[in-house]
Order: structure tokens, then C-alpha cells, then sequence
């Protein structure tokens, strides 16, 4: 999907249209998630600091992601990708593998004559944005290769709205003059060593040979780039990729230093991991604690309990035991909360079924399961830009922006035109949150 | 000092008050063995701070006196010394050990640095030997292992007039033991969490007396400190801090089935089918009116299935276990008969023991068991 993200904030707002759009965390220490190709052209790109962002792209909209619509979009997307073969492996919300050799449509390439094998391949590309573009209203862009690493440099390639088919025996042409950059697992280290080694370009990679690239990377790494420089990439597609751990994070605006504060932040994202440990159908046996402090130095501490489980207050209780033993007066940055070694069973445990229902009371002195305190009550109603709102008296619409006390809200509809502009104060009584609309509104069938 | 011992009797003394010795002393002092000679006896002692241990045995005495010395030079020594008496003297800061043809000379430590032993407790009662040794081993299997909840490692013991009850639990498993003994004063009345692996220990090092004599204060002299002496042997424990959640509600007194199994077919069983439970992945038990099925394993790896004889009375179940958890507690029954009781596949199941299949349960043991919950 072409900057996905961005992409389907300005199908649902149409006065975002071809303007530059930004879509991330808004806080201090946000970070861009997509920019909209407007808003490229000003520098502005995925994973950038938030406040860069605004600096080099004052006018552009900013966002906060609605990450249930993306995922909506999103399922729909790979349901049709699922239609064109059993074996799709998607690498985020919006970038999957497709393997068209497995299945139906894979039957149906074998059979034409080879001449007119590339012309049906190109078509069942084609076909396939022009459906997503009719399920979604948005564009896709699509690479064709025997590879997985050529289809994804060709999808790079043919961005946005395109389509790049890399023909068997072109594959060293096509990639020769690109940077070593393009290849996976070239980071700037990489490219800086490549460099300094007069290597710039893939053919150079190729040209160099093996046992240079050796020398100069090491085994592994030297190997696998000289097989990706030369085209050779045999690794399968594997759809349901194993999952080997659940976690929730997150960054503070401001550092936290007050330790209660701490504890009841670890608290809450144990909460939050244990929902989508269960959302997933799992448990687990491991607990990790994730602490960056103040100065970005971060560290990790785990604890691995005698049975899986996905019992809260076990995870609760053992994150709680891990943060006792980091030192925070500095303040910290980010903490999060994850459970590894997953499985599909759950040991239960005795006292913590006994909390849960809350009829026995455990008192182990200093040992005693610190009581959940409650979460910080969240500021009144906040608006967040992005948002989706209703209106009693003006429908539906989309916070603009918040402050002072008021909160802009744009009225308008995905697929219709660009709406009016209406201030309210925050508390209206009449504007109320809502559930983002569908982007595709007479699609009946629309996102389960 | 001077007196003669036989090699059997040292070896043993020093074995057993050397398991005391700290691994790593936190005072040079605290790495020796106090020998002291008197009355006709040779005691020896050792103490990490937290275990103290003395054991006392006959000896010729020629001279009393006390010296320390290295205890793991003196247990392997003594360890390896032919059969035949020994004799033991001091010669200024030097001690000689005279076996046989062989001799040894080791130096002494410091009497004056090494610390007092701390005093027995002084309440107290007694109970044959065999009996809290069996009890503690029937209980410490359920304790915790790992350092992280400290309150858990431990057992705890309550003593109520004439019944003592032992419990501890590893949060997976509930193990609960009363045993009647004969306390000095009848309304004593004392609780101590006691660390389940030197309880264990000591409890076995005892089995060899008539009766162990268990010391507990309440307040005063000794306090958080327990004390165990029989057989000669005599050993102190510093007790936990804390104490267990209370339990007694936590085992259910209604059920919805009560199943009946012999013990020896149906530890059998377990072991078998578990072959495939890899690491730890659970046991499935179904019980129906006369059949219980094991399984385990999955589609995607090895599985077993067997079924074993069982009476179930009330409602058909099925309930899944740690291997390991339910084999524990089958061997801590010690019966030849098993009654598993459930509630629902979700909460503790009740494990006991019965001397015969239409005996009543014995209700002096009790080995509370949570179950494996199956997502999806």
C-alpha cells in the first residue's frame, strides 16, 4: 500500500487531498509513522522525530494513527491477497509476500504458453490493484519477481500507484546500478564499510565476489549480500510466521520519576500485554521488562515463571517484581512489558485465581502482590487531531485540532467533499467520539 | 585435649554438622569444626548464621578441651580414614589425627573468634522421628524452589495444642500435613516458616533417634530461630520472614466429582503418557464412569493415550495437569489408593490418599493440585 497510513487518512478526510499529510505519535517525543507523498517532498519521512517533521513541513496535517481502520483496511486488503494464493506472508499491516505459485491462480499461470506467461503475471497484478483500489479507494503498488527480495525492490520501485515486473534473467540489470543500500541487511555500518571498500552500486557487490565480501563482512553476512547482489534469494514464503512474543510499550511525554507513578504505568502495560496475549489465543512463561532511563540507556529484565500463563495478575505481579530491581531516579523514558515463550497452555495459579475472584485475602507481608492502583484519571475529554467525531446537529466529522479549551472539527465524509469548519468548547455536550467511518461507503459488505 | 573415637562414629558426626559449613564463610572462623572434649563426649558443632548444627557422641577423653579447625579438611579426612579408632590431640596451634599407620597435623582456627551458638528455643514438644520425617517430605515437595518469593521457599508450621500442621506451596500446588505430638505445655500455640530444603535435611538426619525433640519460641530466647534435637543431634534454623497466604480457604470443601484410582496403575500411566508431554506440556486426564484416559502430546508432535480403571462418582470431567505437579503429589500420598475430587477443569483439584478403594480418604494429608488451562 503506498504510504499506507497517510494514504487512508486523506481517503477519509477529502480536504486532505493532495495535501501534505503526516501521520504519528503527536506528543514531544512522537515519531513519524507515514508521511503522504505531499509531504515527502518536503524531507519528511517514516520514523523521523515528530518535531523535525514539523519544522521542515510546518502546513502540513498532523495525525494521530486510527490503528482499528488501518487494521480493517488492512484485513480486507490481504482477504483479497488470500484469494490469489493460500501463501501470503505479511511483513506489516500493509506489505505482504504472495506466493503466486501455490494455489489456484498459480494452476492457471502454469497453463498458458510461455510466451504469454509474463503478460498473464503482469495482468494478475494489475487486476489486483485495481481490486483493491475498488475495496478500499486506495492505491497499491506491486512488485513481480522470482524472488522475495526482487519483488519487494521492484514494489519500492513501481511506488506509488505502479507496478514493476522483474523478468527472470533481468534481475542483475535491474538491481546493478541501484545502491548497496536497496539490499537487506545494508544499514549505513554496511554501506559505510562498503564504501570505504569502493563499493557503491549492487553490480559492485556482484563484481567484488564472494570471498572479498567475505573478508570484509564476515561469513554470514558477506555470503548473503553476495547471493542478493547476483539475484539469488530462494527463501519460501511463509505465511503464518510463528509468533515468539507479545508486547506493549511506551514513551512518556515526560519522564517519570515519581516510582509509584512507575509502578502503576508498569502495572497498566502489564494489563494491556496480557489482552493481547489472550486476544492471540496465548500464554507464556517468560516476563519481560523493558526500561529506557532519562539518558536512552536501556536494559532489559525477564523472569521466567515454572508454567506459561496469561494471567494477569501473575504478569502484573512478576513486571512489578522486575521493576523493583531498576534503578529510576533519573526518570525514565519508555517502559514495556512483554511474555516470550509462548505457548498454547496455561498453568494456573492458585493465589492469583483467589484474587481474581477476590474472595481470599493474601497477606505475605512485604511479599504481599501490590494492589493495582488506578490509573491516572485521563485529562477530561481530550480531542486528539484525527479523531473521529460526531456531531448531534452537524453529523459526522474529524477533530482538526484542540486547545483552550476548544476543539476544530472538520465535517465531512469519506468520498464526499471537503466539509465545513466548526469550533466548539470541549465539553460540548452535542460532539461526542465515534467509530471511523468505512472508507468505501456503499460497500455493504465492508470490513467484518 | 586428647581423646580417642571410633572412625565410624567420627565419620558420621563430622558428615553431618559439616553439611552446615557455609559454602563461602563470611568470616574465616565460620569455614571450622568446634571439637570440644568433655564428660566422656565429643561434640562438634558448625554455623553459617543461618543453620547452626551439634552433634554429641562417646568418646574416650584423656584430656578435655576445645579446638576448631578446617570441617571440610576434617570430614574428608575422617572420611577417609581406615577402620580403626582414632585419636585426636592438640599441640599448641597444631592438631594431630592418628589412625591406624596414618597421621595427620592440621592447624586450628581461632576458639575465641568463633561465635556462640545460638540457644535452643525454649518451648517445645516431641514426635517420633519417622513420623515428621515422613511429613516434611510429603509437605517440601510442594515448596517453592526459586529465590523470588522468599515466602514460598518455606514451610510452615503450626502448632495448636497437640497438632502440628505442615503446608507450604509453590502457588501451583498446596500440600497440607497435621500430625499429633506431645508439646510440654498443652495450650502452646506457635507458627514458623521454617526453609523447606534445611527443613527437609534435618528432618531426615534425625529419623535415626526415637523421637526428635522440635523447639519453636514465641518470644525471648531464640526468637525467630527454630530448633530440632534428637539422635545426639542438635540444630537451630533462622525461620523466614512472612508468612504463607492463609489456606484454608483456598481448598474447596464441595465437589462435583469424586474419582477413585489405584495409586501404583495409575502413577504408572502418568510416567508413560508424559514421555510425550515435553517440557512440561500438560497431562489431559477424562474420567468417566469406570474409565480414565491419559493423553498428551499434540498433532504436531508425539502423542500417547492410555487408560487406566477408575470409579468416578458425580459429573464426567476432563482436566489437565503438569505431569510432574500431579506425580509429585501421587507419590506424596504414599497410599495405595488415589482420590482426586474436582470442582470444574478451571480449579484446584483435591488429591488424597486411601488405604484401600472403599476405605475413607485419609484425611491427614492433603495435596491441593491447579490445574493446565487449554487455550482454544
Amino acid at each position: 500500500m503506498d504510504a499506507f497510513f497517510a494514504a487512508v487518512e486523506q481517503a477519509a478526510k477529502p480536504s486532505l487531498r493532495g495535501k501534505p499529510v503526516v501521520v504519528g505519535g503527536l506528543g514531544p517525543r512522537g515519531v513519524v509513522s507515514t508521511a503522504s507523498y505531499e509531504a515527502r517532498v518536503y524531507g519528511v519521512h517514516s520514523a523521523m522525530a515528530m518535531a523535525q517533521a514539523r519544522r521542515l513541513c510546518p502546513n502540513a496535517a498532523y495525525l494521530t494513527p486510527r490503528f482499528g481502520l488501518y487494521r480493517q483496511v488492512s484485513d480486507t486488503v490481504m482477504a483479497l491477497l488470500h484469494e490469489l494464493s493460500p501463501l501470503v506472508e505479511p511483513l506489516s499491516l500493509d506489505e505482504a509476500f504472495v506466493d503466486l505459485n501455490a494455489g489456484e491462480c498459480g494452476e492457471r499461470l502454469r497453463a498458458l504458453p510461455e510466451p504469454e506467461l509474463l503478460a498473464g503475471v503482469r495482468e494478475v497484478g494489475e487486476r489486483l490493484r485495481a481490486d483493491i483500489a475498488a475495496a478500499t479507494g486506495l492505491t497499491a503498488s506491486v512488485g513481480l519477481a522470482g524472488s522475495k527480495l526482487l519483488a519487494k525492490i521492484g514494489s519500492d520501485a513501481a511506488k506509488p500507484n505502479g507496478l514493476v515486473v522483474i523478468e527472470p534473467g533481468t534481475e542483475a540489470d535491474f538491481l546493478g546500478p541501484k545502491t548497496v543500500r536497496t539490499l537487506w541487511g545494508v544499514g549505513p555500518a554496511t554501506a559505510e564499510h562498503l564504501r570505504r571498500a569502493g563499493i557503491t552500486t549492487v553490480a559492485e557487490v556482484a563484481e567484488a565476489g564472494e570471498a572479498e565480501l567475505i573478508r570484509l563482512l564476515g561469513k554470514a553476512h558477506g555470503a548473503s549480500l553476495f547471493a542478493m547482489a547476483t539475484g539469488r534469494d530462494d527463501r519460501p514464503v511463509v505465511a503464518d510466521r510463528d509468533v515468539k512474543s507479545i508486547s506493549v510499550e511506551d514513551t512518556f511525554d515526560v519522564d517519570l520519576t515519581d516510582r509509584a507513578r512507575v509502578r502503576a504505568e508498569v502495572g497498566r502495560l502489564a494489563d494491556r500485554c496480557v489482552q493481547r496475549l489472550r486476544s492471540a489465543g496465548r500464554s507464556g512463561r517468560t516476563v519481560v521488562l523493558k526500561v529506557r532511563r532519562y539518558d536512552f540507556t536501556t536494559l532489559t529484565r525477564s523472569e521466567t515463571l515454572r508454567a506459561p500463563t496469561d494471567d494477569p495478575v501473575v504478569v502484573r505481579e512478576t513486571a512489578g517484581r522486575l521493576i523493583e530491581a531498576v534503578d529510576t531516579t533519573g526518570g525514565v523514558r519508555l517502559l514495556g512489558v512483554g511474555v516470550a515463550g509462548l505457548a498454547d497452555f496455561t498453568q494456573e495459579d492458585l493465589f492469583a485465581q483467589v484474587q481474581e475472584e477476590g474472595r481470599g485475602e493474601l497477606d505475605s507481608g512485604d511479599n504481599a502482590p501490590v494492589r493495582q492502583e488506578p490509573a491516572p484519571e485521563p485529562v477530561s475529554q481530550r480531542w486528539r487531531p484525527g479523531q473521529d467525531v460526531t456531531h448531534a446537529e452537524y453529523g459526522p466529522g474529524w477533530v482538526q485540532g484542540s486547545g483552550v479549551g476548544r476543539v476544530t472539527v472538520r465535517f465531512e465524509v469519506p468520498g464526499g467533499e471537503p466539509g465545513r469548519v466548526r469550533t466548539f468548547a470541549v465539553d460540548d455536550p452535542l460532539l461526542e467520539p465515534a467509530e471511523p467511518l468505512p472508507l468505501v461507503p456503499e460497500e455493504p459488505a465492508g470490513p467484518a | 585435649m586428647k581423646f580417642r573415637v571410633e572412625r565410624d562414629v567420627l565419620a558420621e558426626a563430622v558428615a553431618w554438622a559439616a553439611r552446615s559449613l557455609p559454602a563461602r564463610p563470611p568470616a574465616p572462623v565460620l569455614a571450622g569444626l568446634l571439637l570440644k572434649a568433655e564428660d566422656g563426649q565429643l561434640s562438634l558443632s558448625a554455623f553459617d548464621y543461618e543453620v547452626s548444627a551439634r552433634v554429641s557422641v562417646e568418646a574416650e577423653v584423656d584430656e578435655e578441651g576445645t579446638v576448631l579447625v578446617s570441617g571440610r579438611l576434617l570430614a574428608d579426612i575422617s572420611r577417609a580414614l581406615p577402620n580403626r579408632p582414632v585419636e585426636i590431640s592438640t599441640d599448641g596451634v597444631r592438631v594431630t589425627v592418628v589412625c591406624g599407620s596414618s597421621r595427620f597435623t592440621l592447624h586450628t582456627l581461632p576458639v575465641e573468634e568463633y561465635p556462640a551458638l545460638p540457644a535452643m528455643p525454649t518451648a517445645s514438644g516431641t514426635v517420633p522421628g519417622e513420623i515428621f520425617a515422613a511429613a516434611v517430605s510429603q509437605v517440601a515437595i510442594a515448596a517453592g524452589r526459586d529465590d523470588t518469593l522468599p515466602v514460598l521457599t518455606g514451610v510452615r508450621i503450626e502448632i495448636e495444642g497437640d497438632t502440628v500442621t505442615l503446608a507450604a506451596t509453590d502457588r501451583y500446588r498446596f500440600a497440607v500435613r497435621e500430625f499429633l505430638w506431645k508439646p510440654e505445655t498443652p495450650d502452646l500455640s506457635a507458627v514458623a516458616l521454617v526453609p523447606a530444603k534445611t527443613l527437609l535435611d534435618t528432618a531426615k538426619a534425625l529419623t535415626s533417634g526415637d523421637t526428635v525433640a522440635i523447639a519453636l519460641a514465641g518470644s525471648g530466647a531464640g526468637e525467630g530461630l527454630i530448633g530440632f534435637e534428637g539422635a545426639g543431634r542438635r540444630t537451630t534454623t533462622r525461620l523466614l520472614e512472612g508468612d504463607l497466604p492463609k489456606y484454608r480457604t483456598l481448598f474447596p470443601t464441595e465437589f462435583a466429582s469424586v474419582a477413585v484410582i489405584e495409586t501404583a496403575p495409575f502413577v504408572e500411566a502418568v510416567k508413560r503418557v508424559a514421555l510425550v508431554a515435553e517440557r512440561n506440556t500438560p497431562i489431559r486426564l477424562s474420567f468417566t464412569d469406570s474409565v480414565l484416559t491419559l493423553e498428551a502430546g499434540s498433532s504436531d508432535d508425539a502423542q500417547a493415550v492410555e487408560r487406566v480403571d477408575a470409579q468416578l462418582e458425580g459429573d464426567d470431567i476432563s482436566i489437565a495437569f503438569n505431569p510432574t505437579f500431579l506425580l509429585d503429589g501421587l507419590s506424596a500420598i504414599d497410599s495405595p489408593v488415589a482420590q482426586l475430587s474436582f470442582t470444574t477443569s478451571t480449579k484446584p483439584a483435591l488429591l488424597s490418599g486411601k488405604p484401600a478403594l472403599d476405605a475413607e480418604a485419609v484425611e491427614a494429608y492433603k495435596y491441593l493440585i491447579m490445574p493446565v488451562r487449554l487455550s482454544g
